[in-house]
This record gives C-alpha cells, sequence and structure tokens, in this order.
C-alpha cells in the first residue's frame, strides 16, 4: 500500500477524492440531523430542502425540552443506566479478580461461558423475559430492566476487566504488602488507582450500552410513563410516512439522544489508553 | 489488557482509545491462561465469581430454560383461556421449515444477513484500503466522519434515515429527482423490499466504521518491508494485495466477518423503528416476528422454537470465533 505513494500523483489524487465522498456520505446523515432540527417547520415542508439551516435557531430545542415527556425519559433513562453500570461493573470486577488471580477448577469452562454468553442476541431470549418479569410483576419496572441490562453488560465487561487486571501484577501488591501495606492497604492504595483506566473504559462501555438499548426496552416497558429516551424518540416517528409531523422538532429530539453519547464516545478515545503498569514494573 | 496488545502494533493516534479498546479485545484476545498464585482460601475465587454467576443465572439462565421447555408446548385457543398447555414435542420446530410464513420470516432473514454481513465487509475493507493510501488530513477527515456515525445512537440513526427517506419531503427523493429520476413522492417504506433496502444502508451505515476501523488495524501490521520488496520483484498493486495483504490480515477478516453475521441476523431495532414509520405487509424478520408472536399474540410456544433456533445458529456460527479466541491464545 505505501507503494502507491511513489506511483505517479493522479492515481493519489483520486483516491483521496474517493475518500472525502465517503467521508461526505457518512457524515451527512449526522449533519443533516443536525441542520433540519435548527430549521422551523415552514422550512422543512417546503418542497425544496435547505441545506445549510440559514435563519435556524433552537426554538424545536426549547420546545422539546418544554414538553416535559422528555425529561420524564431521561430520568427514567438515567435511572436505569445507573444501575446497570455500577452493579455490572462490580460484578464484572469480583469476576474479573477470580479468574486473572485464582487458579480453581472450571476456571476456563467459566470463561468459556462467558463468551458464548455475550455473544446470544437479546432478540433470541426477550420473549422469555418478558414473560418471566410479567410472572414476577417486574414489567414496567426500573429494577426489571436493570436486572436485564446488568446481565447483558456483565460478560463482555468481565471479559474487558480480566485484562485490565492481568496487567496490574500481582507482586506489584505483594511488594508492598512486604513494605508494611496491610492487604486491603495496598489493594485499595496500589491495585485498584491502577485499575482505575480500565474500570473508567469498562464503565463507558456499558453506559454506552444501557442508554442506546432499545430491544429488551420495548418488551419490558410497554407503559407511557416508563419510556427511556430510545423509546421516547421511537414514538415520534410511530406512522410518520401516515400523518404530517413536524420533523424539526423530531431532528431536535433525535439530536439532544445522540449528542451526550457522541460526545462521550469522542471525549474517551485516545484518553484510555495508558502505559501505567509497564513503567511500574520495571523499576 | 492494553499492555500486551500494543506492543505488536503500531502507534495509530486517532484510532487508539475505544475504539482500539473495543476491536481488540475483540480481535487480539488475552491469554485464558491460568495464573500461577493460589495459596489463599480455596473457595475466595467461587465467592467472588458468585454475583456475576447470579445474575446471569436469573436473567438468562432461568428464561433459557423456560423457552427450552415451553418450545416444546403448544399454546392454542384454548392455552389462551387457561387450559395448560400441551406437550407436542418437537412439532413447533418442524414448522419453522414446514409453515410457508415462518419459513418465509427464516428465509428472507438468511439473505438480508448475508446480504448485509457481504456489503458490509467489502466496503470496510475497501475503506480500512483507503485510510492507509490516502495521506494523513484525509484520512484524519474520513477517520472522523466514521467515528461519528459509529457513535450515533442506532435509534437516533434510524429516525434520521427515515427523515432522509421520507416520501413527501425526505432529501433522497428530492435529490434523484433534481438528478433526472422521477422519485417524487416515491414510498420507500411502502413496500418490504424497499423497506429491506432502507435497513440495509442503515445497516451498512452504522457497521462499516467498526470493520473499517478493525482492518485498518491489521493492516497498519503489515510491513512496508514485505511490500517494498515484493514491488521490486515487480509484483502488481492487485497481486499484492491478494498474495500478501489478504492472507495477513486473513485472521482480522475471519473475526469481523462472524461478528457481522451473528449481528446481522438478530437484526431488530432498524427493522422494528422502520415498521414503525409505516408497516408494509410481510416485512418481518426473525426478531420483530418473535415479538410479534410472543408479545402480540401470545404465542409462547412458537416464539420460543424460534428463539431456540435463532440461539443454536449464533451459538453455531460463535464457536468459530470462540475456538479462534482460544487458540489463538495458545
Amino acid at each position: 500500500m505505501i507503494t502507491i505513494r511513489q506511483h505517479f500523483k493522479p492515481l493519489r489524487l483520486v483516491l483521496s477524492l474517493v475518500a472525502i465522498v465517503i467521508a461526505l456520505i457518512w457524515v451527512f446523515p449526522v449533519y443533516w440531523m443536525l441542520s433540519s432540527s435548527l430549521l422551523p417547520n415552514v422550512v422543512l415542508s417546503s418542497t425544496t430542502p435547505r441545506f445549510f439551516p440559514w435563519g435556524g435557531s433552537f426554538a424545536n430545542y426549547a420546545s422539546v425540552l418544554s414538553g416535559g415527556t422528555f425529561l420524564r425519559a431521561l430520568t427514567i433513562s438515567l435511572q436505569v443506566t445507573l444501575i446497570a453500570v455500577f452493579f455490572a461493573i462490580l460484578f464484572a470486577f469480583l469476576a474479573a479478580l477470580a479468574i486473572s488471580r485464582f487458579k480453581f477448577r472450571g476456571r476456563k469452562s467459566f470463561v468459556l461461558a462467558i463468551l458464548f454468553i455475550q455473544m446470544l442476541p437479546a432478540e433470541g431470549l426477550f420473549i422469555a423475559q418478558y414473560k418471566m418479569m410479567s410472572t414476577t410483576g417486574l414489567l414496567n419496572s426500573v429494577l426489571g430492566v436493570s436486572i436485564l441490562y446488568i446481565a447483558a453488560v456483565v460478560p463482555f465487561t468481565i471479559w474487558m476487566l480480566r485484562g485490565f487486571v492481568a496487567g496490574v501484577p500481582a507482586d506489584l501488591e505483594e511488594s508492598a504488602q512486604v513494605d508494611g501495606c496491610s492487604s486491603a492497604g495496598a489493594f485499595f492504595r496500589i491495585t485498584l488507582p491502577l485499575l482505575a483506566p480500565g474500570l473508567v473504559a469498562s464503565g463507558v462501555y456499558a453506559f454506552l450500552q444501557a442508554w442506546n438499548e432499545f430491544t429488551i426496552a420495548l418488551v419490558i416497558l410497554p407503559a407511557e410513563q416508563m419510556r427511556t429516551l430510545p423509546l421516547w424518540l421511537r414514538t415520534f416517528i410511530q406512522a410518520s410516512q401516515a400523518r404530517e409531523i413536524d420533523w424539526g422538532q423530531v431532528m431536535a429530539s433525535s439530536t439532544l439522544v445522540a449528542i451526550p453519547v457522541i460526545i462521550f464516545f469522542l471525549l474517551v478515545q485516545g484518553r484510555l489508553t495508558s502505559g501505567l503498569v509497564a513503567g511500574a514494573v520495571k523499576g | 489488557m492494553m499492555t500486551e496488545t500494543t506492543t505488536n502494533r503500531p502507534d495509530t493516534p486517532q484510532d487508539s482509545g475505544l475504539v482500539d479498546m473495543v476491536t481488540q479485545d475483540i480481535l487480539y484476545p488475552l491469554e485464558v491462561q491460568a495464573p500461577k498464585r493460589r495459596r489463599r482460601n480455596p473457595r475466595a475465587p467461587y465467592i467472588l465469581l458468585l454475583p456475576a454467576v447470579i445474575m446471569l443465572l436469573i436473567a438468562i439462565g432461568y428464561p433459557l430454560v423456560w423457552q427450552i421447555y415451553t418450545s416444546m408446548m403448544r399454546y392454542g385457543l384454548a392455552q389462551q383461556f387457561g387450559a395448560p398447555p400441551e406437550f407436542v414435542g418437537l412439532s413447533n420446530y418442524l414448522s419453522i421449515f414446514t409453515n410457508p410464513s415462518t419459513w418465509g420470516v427464516v428465509a428472507r432473514s438468511l439473505i438480508f444477513c448475508a446480504v448485509n454481513a457481504i456489503l458490509t465487509m467489502i466496503i470496510g475493507t475497501a475503506v480500512a484500503v483507503l485510510m492507509n493510501v490516502v495521506n494523513k488530513g484525509v484520512k484524519l477527515t474520513l477517520q472522523i466522519s466514521l467515528l461519528l456515525a459509529w457513535a450515533m445512537p442506532v435509534v437516533a440513526a434510524v429516525t434520521v434515515w427515515i427523515w432522509l427517506f421520507d416520501w413527501r419531503r425526505g432529501v433522497i427523493n428530492h435529490t434523484l429527482t433534481a438528478m433526472g429520476f422521477n422519485f417524487t413522492s416515491f414510498n420507500w417504506l411502502g413496500t418490504s423490499l424497499g423497506l429491506y433496502f432502507v435497513a440495509t444502508l442503515i445497516v451498512v451505515w452504522m457497521s462499516v466504521p467498526f470493520v473499517a476501523f478493525s482492518i485498518y488495524a491489521g493492516l497498519t501490521q503489515v510491513s512496508p518491508e514485505i511490500m517494498e520488496a515484493a514491488s521490486l520483484d515487480g509484483a502488481s498493486a492487485s497481486r499484492k494485495f491478494t498474495t500478501i495483504i489478504v492472507p495477513m490480515i486473513r485472521p482480522v477478516l475471519m473475526i469481523v466477518g462472524l461478528l457481522q453475521i451473528i449481528w446481522d441476523l438478530r437484526v431488530f431495532t432498524q427493522i422494528r423503528m422502520l415498521q414503525d414509520a409505516q408497516m408494509p405487509l410481510n416485512s418481518d424478520l426473525l426478531g420483530t416476528y418473535i415479538y410479534r408472536l410472543g408479545v402480540g399474540s401470545g404465542d409462547f410456544a412458537m416464539a420460543s422454537a424460534l428463539s431456540i433456533f435463532v440461539l443454536l445458529i449464533t451459538i453455531v456460527i460463535s464457536i468459530a470465533y470462540v475456538m479462534r479466541l482460544v487458540k489463538e491464545d495458545s
């Protein structure tokens, strides 16, 4: 591939143009969402689309935010996500400690089971989960959804954290103990800080999974007042091809759901990799 | 994780972090070997595993067992009025293949999965190769654009795509008409084929970034010396691609391809939301069909049988994937 650079220039120019076109195609839906969210319905209803949001305003956002249903959905989403992330990370961390710090019977089977379970699709289990939640009276409850979310993210989180835990050598903790640290002190002062990047990374993963989840929420939370943000957004496009809807407001709603996720996703990029441990062991 | 995997890979600042983290964990897994220490309480590891295991047993284990049991029952009209379900053995599984409407759903799902996985892999590979060829500024532009698409929550993405394809004022119809094709008021979501077309665009749009970044990570490991040696020996660009690059990135292609198949078989949100916008006849794929059977009509037996069918296919494909992970460890 490198050798193409030594070739004549026109080919590279063409390839660069192709790359730019692909970049534009891929970014266009995101751009169109932002642009439409700023435009009033009068402009969006005209037969010719406006490609740049000249004369736009945040009026759509104001009316979505004052509607009240957004804040309700936000509250539900926050509850479900925070519960799921907290317990998933806690349980996964304990399990990751077990499989990377101990040798025990069934260890390998457990790792294999984890790998298989994380492949199982929600669509292959949600009927039974629906039945289980409706029998136990947990339909339309934050608790019910949270339980399913914890189980859905725990396998991959164990797999992820296992790598981080294995990356912190037990020797480090042991030398702290030799230097007079208690076993708990060594863990909290040495191991836990070194694991922080791993915990943050797994936490972000779990957060994004739970925050964006649609399928399980659709099945377990049918009641209107229990809608999470994805379900709330879905209500806007229901029957959108048969009736007139205010696309500006829908795009503003869509942006409100997407922007935090996009910013989060891009911010944690690159911050997570750190060679903390490598340096610590060498000395 | 980072320490082990980053040692054999050159530093690529643009796609470090979460991208790398996710792709690395899937593509470059760590050793499954047991560590050496074992002088503590022998019960300790089991106690540590307990919370996670209990969670998985409740939320996945029990539903799985219930589903296997229920899939061998019959839920007819009498059962909806309270009669106990009747044991029918494997006949529900048989009717997956004999009942024309059920088989139609299965066949459509398999075709949809194949088309989407193949398209995603082709475009993803092409984009990865492109990233490797163009200069830094163009590459960065392309990567940022792909990252934005990747970061979009699926629900927001489908919402935007429905607006793009809106039959009245969608920008797609307008642009196609302006280009000389008459697409005025063309209703994309009016037929199941049109719905699948839009769904395919959404799925490919959302999956290409992951595939492209993963394959790009693999491509950066192909050493320039080998490529140079091949050019000196007079190998053409296409020959170098098929004889050097493809074999070297084959493991990545394999794993990413398997994941695409698994993910595209269970596609639910895209289809369900497009159906929400407008429901053409016979547009169900496996996920939405199971949802309709179970939650909609209360036919838990058939819904369970189909769910188990989906799980079995997934596990069969996953065996290749998981074995690959384990094999690369040893």
